[in-house]
Formats: C-alpha cells, sequence, structure tokens
C-alpha cells in the first residue's frame, strides 16, 4: 500500500471513530475526495517542477502515534523563547500539552482548536471561518482539511492589542516509527486589532517526521498581524507549510520565515485582498546546506485598487542543497495603483548547490507598479580579502558576509527576543562564535 | 622587519612583479612611487597576502620568517596592515561592530583573551577622536555611501586601533582634498614610532609632503628601479614617470 492508499485508509477509520458536526464531516469528506482523486503533487505540474516529493510519498509514514513520550521541560527549552514573556500553545505529537502550554480565554482566545471545533459557543466562529480562504485544489492542504483535528486556534476580538506574542510550537517524538503530523491553526483577528505570532514545528528524534501544516489568517479591517515561522528542524524532519492570509481594508499582514533546518520544506505562502488599501509583507532568509530543499511559493492576490506587497527572500545555498522561489502576483484588472515589490536574492556557497529563481506577474491592471528582481551569485573576493587583511579568519569573514547579505530583512523583526534567537541560530548554522548583534 | 628578496608574482598566471628587492626595518617609512600599471597595488596584496596572487620566485621575509604560505588573516595577526585603495563597503556591519570584531579577532588569533567592553570603547573614542570621526560615524554600516574621504579616515581609524607593526597604505590620498588629506596624515604621523614601519604606495608625491618618508622607490614594470631619499619624490613630480622610463 503506498502512502496515498493509506493515508485514504487511515481517514476511514478516524472518521468512524470521531463523531463531528455535519457542517465539519462534510467539509472534510470533500477533502479526502479532492486528495483521493488528486494524490500527491508530482514534478510534471509546474509548481512542484522542481521540488520533488519521490523520497517524501515513499516513506511509511503513520497518522496515528502509538505513543508519546513524556517530555521534560529541559529536553524542549531550547526551542521555545524564555526571554519574553509570551503565550504558548504546545504540542506533542499533535496532542496539546497543557503542561508547557500558556493560553487564555480572557478578552480573547489564545487555546486549541480541537475545543473550539467540539465546543458550541465556537461553532458559529468555526463556520464562518474554518476553510474558506484555503485552496481546496491543493492536495497538501486537502489532506490537511481532512485529517486537521489539532492546532492554535486564536480568536481577538476588536481594538485589541495583544501585548504578549503568541507562541505555536508542535514537538514531534515519532518514539520508533515515522510520524506525519497534520496540524491545523486557524487565526482570527477582528478590526483594528493587533497580534504577533511565532510559529515552529520541532522534532526531537532521528526517525522521520512529515508535517503538513496549514494555518489559516483572517485580519479584519484595520487589524495587523505580524507572523513568525522559525524553519530549524532536525535533518530527518519535512514540513510542508500551507498559510492562507484574508485581507480586509487597511489591514496589514506580516510574514517572516527563516528556513535554516530540515531535509525538505515546501512553504506556500498566499495573500488574499478583499478590499482596499491593503499591506502585505512577506520575507525570507534560507540559509541550508548538505542535502536539504527550500521551496518558497508565495502569492500575491490584488483584487482591489491602491494596496501594496512587499517581498523580500534572501537565500544563501551551500553544499548540494537546492532552493526554489516561485513569487506569483496578480494584479486585477480593478486593482489599479497597486504597487507590488519582489526582490529574491541568493548567493550560491558551492559549485554543487542550486536555485531555481522564477518571478511570476499576471497584470490585468494598467496603472500600476511593480517591480522584481533576482540575483544569484557568490561572496565578494575583494571584500573576503579585505575582512581577512583585518585578522578575521576565512571562515568568520564569511559568515560576517553572509549574515551582511541577509541582515536587511532582520530589520523588519519586531520582537528583540526573536531577532536574538534567528542572530544566535545563523551563527550556529554558518559555525562561528560571532556575537551578530551587529 | 620586511624583507623582500627577488620576489616575483603572478595573478592569472600573468606576471606582475619581476623581481623586487626592499628591505624595511622598525621606525622607518617606505614610499612606493611609480605609474599606473606598474605593479604597486599588487606588490600591497602581495605582502598582505591576497590568494590570487602566486609568489614564483624570491623570498618574502617578515620578522626573519617566511610569510608567503600563510593568509592574509594569520598575517593580520602578526601585524600586517593593509590599508584599501577602494574600500569594501559592507551594508549591515556598522564601524563599531566591525572594529570590534576584527579587534577579537585578531587577539584570538594571537592566543589572546578578548578585549574587555569597556577598555575597548574607551579606545574607540580615542582613536575617532584622533581622525575627527564623530560618534554617530561609528554606528553606520561599514563604507556604506561614504565619502572618498571617510573611507579613508576610516581605514586609518581601523589601524589605530589595530595597532600594526608594519602598515601598507594603498593609494591612501586617492580621492582626498586637501583637508582630508592633513587628517589622514595627521593620524599616520601620530601611529608612528620605532618599533613600527609604513609603506605608503601612491602614484603622487603630494601625500609625501605630509607623511615624510625616510626611503622613495620607483616601481617600473614590476621592477624598483630607482631608489633614494624623500627628494626623489620631488624630482619624479617635476620630471614626471617618463623621466624614469628614459632613465632605464
Amino acid at each position: 500500500m503506498d502512502l496515498q492508499e493509506k493515508l485514504v485508509a487511515s481517514y476511514m477509520a478516524q472518521t468512524s471513530a470521531t463523531a463531528e458536526p455535519t457542517g465539519l464531516a462534510k467539509i472534510r469528506s470533500a477533502a479526502i475526495e479532492t486528495f483521493e482523486q488528486q494524490g500527491f503533487p508530482t514534478k510534471k505540474m509546474e509548481e512542484w517542477k522542481y521540488t520533488p516529493l519521490n523520497k517524501l510519498v515513499k516513506t511509511d509514514y503513520t497518522v496515528f502515534p502509538k505513543k508519546s513520550k513524556n517530555l521534560t521541560l529541559d529536553e524542549v527549552q531550547n526551542y521555545i523563547l524564555h526571554d519574553v514573556d509570551t503565550f504558548k500553545i504546545v504540542f506533542v505529537d499533535g496532542v496539546y500539552s497543557s503542561f508547557l502550554s500558556e493560553t487564555t480565554h480572557e478578552g480573547m482566545d489564545v487555546c486549541l482548536l480541537s475545543a473550539a471545533l467540539s465546543q458550541p459557543k465556537f461553532r458559529k466562529v468555526i463556520e464562518q471561518y474554518f476553510d474558506t480562504v484555503t485552496d481546496l485544489e491543493d492536495s497538501f492542504t486537502a489532506l490537511n482539511t481532512a485529517f486537521g483535528r489539532e492546532g492554535a486556534f486564536v480568536h481577538i476580538p476588536k481594538k485589541k492589542r495583544v501585548e504578549k506574542p503568541i507562541q505555536v510550537i508542535h514537538f514531534s517524538t515519532g518514539v520508533n516509527q515515522n510520524l506525519m503530523l497534520q496540524p491545523r491553526n486557524l487565526i482570527v483577528v477582528e478590526a483594528q486589532s493587533e497580534v504577533q505570532i511565532i510559529e515552529r514545528h520541532q522534532s526531537l528524534t532521528d526517525t522521520p517526521v512529515l508535517t503538513n501544516v496549514v494555518t489559516e489568517i483572517f485580519t479584519h479591517k484595520g487589524a495587523q498581524v505580524d507572523y513568525y515561522k522559525i524553519q530549524n528542524d532536525h535533518e530527518n524532519a519535512s514540513l510542508v507549510d500551507s498559510t492562507y492570509i484574508h485581507q480586509e481594508k487597511h489591514s496589514h499582514a506580516k510574514v517572516h520565515t527563516f528556513s535554516f533546518g530540515g531535509q525538505f520544506i515546501r512553504n506556500n505562502l498566499h495573500f488574499y485582498h478583499k478590499d482596499q488599501a491593503i499591506q502585505s509583507t512577506m520575507k525570507g532568509i534560507t540559509l541550508v546546506e548538505g542535502k536539504q530543499l527550500v521551496d518558497h511559493h508565495t502569492l500575491v492576490h490584488h483584487a482591489h485598487p491602491n494596496s501594496e506587497s512587499h517581498q523580500e527572500y534572501k537565500g544563501i545555498y551551500d553544499g548540494q542543497s537546492t532552493g526554489v522561489f516561485n513569487g506569483k502576483i496578480v494584479v486585477e484588472q480593478e486593482a489599479q495603483k497597486t504597487n507590488a515589490f519582489q526582490q529574491n536574492n541568493n548567493i550560491l556557497m558551492s559549485d554543487k548547490a542550486t536555485i531555481n529563481t522564477k518571478p511570476q506577474l499576471e497584470i490585468f491592471a494598467d496603472d500600476v507598479r511593480c517591480s522584481h528582481g533576482c540575483t544569484i551569485g557568490q561572496l565578494d573576493e575583494t571584500a573576503l580579502f579585505y575582512l581577512q587583511t583585518r585578522g578575521i579568519a576565512k571562515k568568520e569573514a564569511q559568515a560576517l558576509l553572509t549574515y551582511a547579505f541577509a541582515n536587511n530583512v532582520l530589520a523588519s523583526v519586531n520582537i528583540p527576543a526573536v531577532k536574538t534567537r534567528i542572530n544566535a541560530l545563523i551563527a550556529k548554522k554558518l559555525g562561528v562564535n560571532l556575537g551578530f548583534n551587529l | 622587519m620586511l624583507s623582500i628578496d627577488n620576489l616575483h608574482a603572478q595573478v592569472e598566471g600573468k606576471g606582475i612583479l619581476n623581481g623586487i628587492n626592499l628591505d624595511i626595518k622598525p621606525g622607518e617609512v617606505h614610499a612606493i612611487m611609480g605609474p599606473n600599471g606598474s605593479g604597486k597595488s599588487t606588490l600591497s596584496s602581495v605582502i598582505a597576502g591576497h590568494e590570487d596572487y602566486k609568489v614564483t620566485k624570491g623570498s618574502l621575509l617578515y620578522q626573519g620568517a617566511d610569510i608567503s604560505d600563510l593568509s592574509a588573516d594569520e598575517r593580520a595577526h602578526l601585524g600586517i596592515f593593509l590599508s584599501f585603495q577602494y574600500p569594501v563597503e559592507i551594508p549591515g556591519v556598522t564601524v563599531t561592530n566591525f572594529i570590534k570584531t576584527a579587534i577579537n579577532e585578531t587577539r584570538k588569533g594571537q592566543g589572546l583573551e578578548e578585549m574587555p567592553a569597556n577598555v575597548m570603547l574607551k579606545k574607540i573614542k580615542e582613536k575617532a577622536k584622533l581622525l575627527s570621526i564623530d560618534t554617530q560615524f561609528l554606528s553606520r554600516s561599514l563604507n556604506e555611501g561614504f565619502s572618498g574621504g571617510e573611507k579613508k579616515r576610516n581605514e586609518i581609524f581601523q589601524m589605530a586601533m589595530l595597532e600594526p607593526k608594519l602598515a601598507i597604505l594603498d593609494e591612501t590620498d586617492s580621492g582626498l582634498d586637501i583637508d582630508a588629506m592633513r587628517i589622514v596624515a595627521n593620524g599616520v604621523n601620530s601611529l608612528r614610532n620605532e618599533n613600527n614601519a609604513i609603506l605608503v604606495i601612491t602614484h603622487y608625491q603630494r601625500l609625501l609632503d605630509y607623511i615624510v618618508p625616510d626611503f622613495v622607490h620607483v616601481l617600473h614594470e614590476g621592477k624598483i628601479v630607482k631608489s633614494g631619499g624623500k627628494e626623489l619624490a620631488l624630482e619624479l613630480e617635476e620630471k614626471g614617470y617618463d623621466w624614469i622610463k628614459h632613465a632605464i
């Protein structure tokens, strides 16, 4: 039985064991049908041309973990930000850990999706939002919709500035079995409210883990969402991360993606504009080596006038690593005065590293400003020599230049603790002991 | 301190230096002059340890030891400093943090502890003052958007911080107006002492009015064709490089 068949069979087993409201059950059965018909994407599909899935779909993953390990604070300490007060929604092998979490229902809901899905008081919100902004044709998303029962549920009422960032962390322990996780996050931010969220998926074992996460974010009128994805997983871990953002008038959604670890990462980041005067910002640093693969697929759908989108992705590829950047910008005929900016700069540190970068602009309006640029290069030899003449050894000099290359993406990080953590991760990844609080 | 004997060097298979002889002792200031393409910058890169320049013949001794196999940073740890003609811009790294990194990496290379933060800060203030650099300048990205004068002052500021034994100043006067040149030259002069040496590489004589050399050498087609005292620079200025070409 291949993975696709196994997943479909697992779905049947799961549905018969759990009862859900009819609306939800319908959404799930439609989703598994989509997945069953489409299967996993193949390299023949334009969107997956440079991102082979053969190895992943040949791995025997199970969606039902036998037994989760009890984690101590010491084991997970490193992956949780401590130097800042935060809400925490933590899962271990897909199961909520109340021990590691700090949630709230005071004036807002920062809690579990499973609670929201099962409790009547949340039914209206779930009906209004769940699976309403996703790409229904995307088979990974459909698979998640079929299975996804747990994740973060964040609902911020109107005119509320959430003082503490929210950390959403999914740990996997995969004791003696290859695990496939399907976390599902739902974030609803009502008008004029602000929230900061940090998301992380972390495997604590050598056993292969495949995480297929879907996050839906709704930013209402004038709302601001500042979202950080820290992707620094174990070398046997793979991640397919699909994020769908619905934006209303005057809203600003920002997503920073830091991709350092993991064997395979595919990011699908979609912004849909539902009104005018919207800002969408997406930034990323990719720093990989060995046989790692990181794929960023972004989509900004400008459907109304006077909106802006800013994309800036920096990639540093060493060893035999592979990078993919595909930035799609759609500007509908109605979306006059759109200002869309896209930049993708890459450095190849070795002859065997590869980057496939493609801007994809579909513009149907005539009065717009759309600019895009991509570069592929090496570290500047003269700059390296310059640093060396100042006593900085080659490895450190390379690290410093790499850091300098990526630095302006960090400038827009608004949580100092996140910035410090990213700096430390970059230094660690580059194998140097330089304090990058430059 | 530096002893160069019959040095031949090439870059990308092309011979640029064709038998240089040069002996620099502690406390001395030497100037190398020459027309464009005579090999001046190559000589500075070879001494500082640029990977692309290969020594094919002759010897390069520093404090009595052959340094031709050492990397540029290892040479820096031994006290060799090169001020660049075109300092490199590094956006995202401030002047202060760059110099802190340079100092501490150098100390690491020398087997010393990191410099305590308060000592570092005091030293930065002192040396910045020497070169009329204000504190705002120190928090800008290294060389990014700097004027020609600012770049060169920043080079000499780094020299002042690192306190090299042998400083090579490659075309430090290029792109400088007279005021900036005076500041830079004063900075260099205040760093001179009996234990260190300076090698000034320049196309024009004017810098040598401010940084007065003990010896002047004329480089032509990768060879030192004439050496003398500071008056040789004036003679060159007056007669032009063609005079040398005809004389040999």
